[in-house]
């Protein structure tokens, strides 16, 4: 155990970015599923936030990969999150539940985007891959997840 | 996970290898940091109310202070599984180590949602070998030997 400095090597970065992928793969595949367990409820609202959740999941995960593959690390494939999720999904029984749930996904990964964000900003390291375009990428995805946030919080607010 | 848990986590394990209060020297070590630094941080937790410190005696964790190392152990623990279950990395302690940083408390209760942990986290964590106890019967680590080989 010891007080660790991260990002100190592209390895460390390409894992970083992985568990970034694995994130927006599990909010995609919790968005497919609360929309199949709230099929009977007919909430468009809801429904279009899971459906806008779950699309710009996918474009993230996509720039994250393009990263990650220029780094020479491994892709995070999809399919394998979402049937790990599928196996511990425990359907939440009403609306309430399912916004809360995507409050948490766009709450933990504006966390994990944000101290990562001040993680490589704090690491003189020399990446191969250009450094601006790597924060740039990570800014825009974190300002994603903020604006995500507000929304789910909006349509809460609407409904209380 | 800040700094601040990194520490109340490692104050934790020297305390219950020690079964009495923890040196600052073991608790230095421990994060492989300086005496000094370590004296520095652990004045901070005891001004926060996460600990108790007496000279010559050594450092021992209030109740909040367990309540939150806890928490940062479990969280640990979770990156160790998560790295192993679901990334399938070999040097799942040193890469956990290196990621505990910035894989804070939220982040990690979103992966526990993927891996298959057993809920006596952290209870079961071997502070000697730095690896939950569940991992080394899955994995069927040598603790002696400190190697990890993955099924």
């Amino acid at each position: 155990m010891s007080l660790s400095y991260p990002v100190a090597s592209d390895h460390q970065l390409a894992r970083l970015l992985q568990i970034g992928m694995v994130l927006e793969e599990v909010v995609e595949a919790r968005a497919h599923k609360h929309n199949e367990s709230l099929d009977d409820e007919q909430d468009t609202d809801i429904e279009a936030l899971l459906r806008d959740a779950a699309e710009e999941s996918a474009g993230h995960r996509a720039s994250l990969e393009s990263l990650v593959d220029e780094l020479e690390g491994d892709p995070v494939a999809y399919e394998e999150i979402e049937q790990l999720v599928a196996a511990r999904y425990e359907a939440d029984t009403d609306t309430d539940g399912v916004l809360y749930d995507q409050l948490a996904n766009e709450e933990t990964a504006y966390k994990f985007y944000d101290d990562l964000i001040e993680a490589i900003e704090g690491s003189d390291v020399r990446f191969s891959i250009d450094r601006g375009r790597l924060l740039d990428t990570l800014r825009e995805i974190r300002d994603d997840e903020a604006a995500g946030v507000e929304d789910v919080t909006r349509l809460m607010e609407a409904r209380s | 996970m800040n700094t601040q848990n990194q520490y109340l986590k490692a104050i934790y394990l020297v305390q219950q290898q020690a079964d009495g209060p923890a040196s600052t020297g073991k608790v230095a070590e421990a994060l492989d940091v300086s005496p000094a630094s370590a004296n520095e941080m652990i004045g901070k937790l005891e001004a926060a109310g996460l600990a108790d410190h007496e000279k010559y005696k050594g450092v021992d964790l209030t109740d909040e202070g367990i309540r939150r190392a806890r928490d940062a152990l479990q969280t640990y623990c979770i990156i160790e599984r998560f790295l192993v279950e679901v990334l399938e990395v070999e040097e799942f302690r040193a890469e956990a180590r290196q990621l505990e940083s910035v894989i804070d408390e939220t982040v990690g209760d979103r992966l526990d949602t993927i891996i298959d942990r057993d809920p006596a986290c952290p209870d079961c964590f071997e502070a000697e070998a730095d690896v939950c106890d569940h991992l080394v019967d899955d994995l069927d680590i040598d603790l002696e030997m400190g190697s990890e080989a993955a099924d």
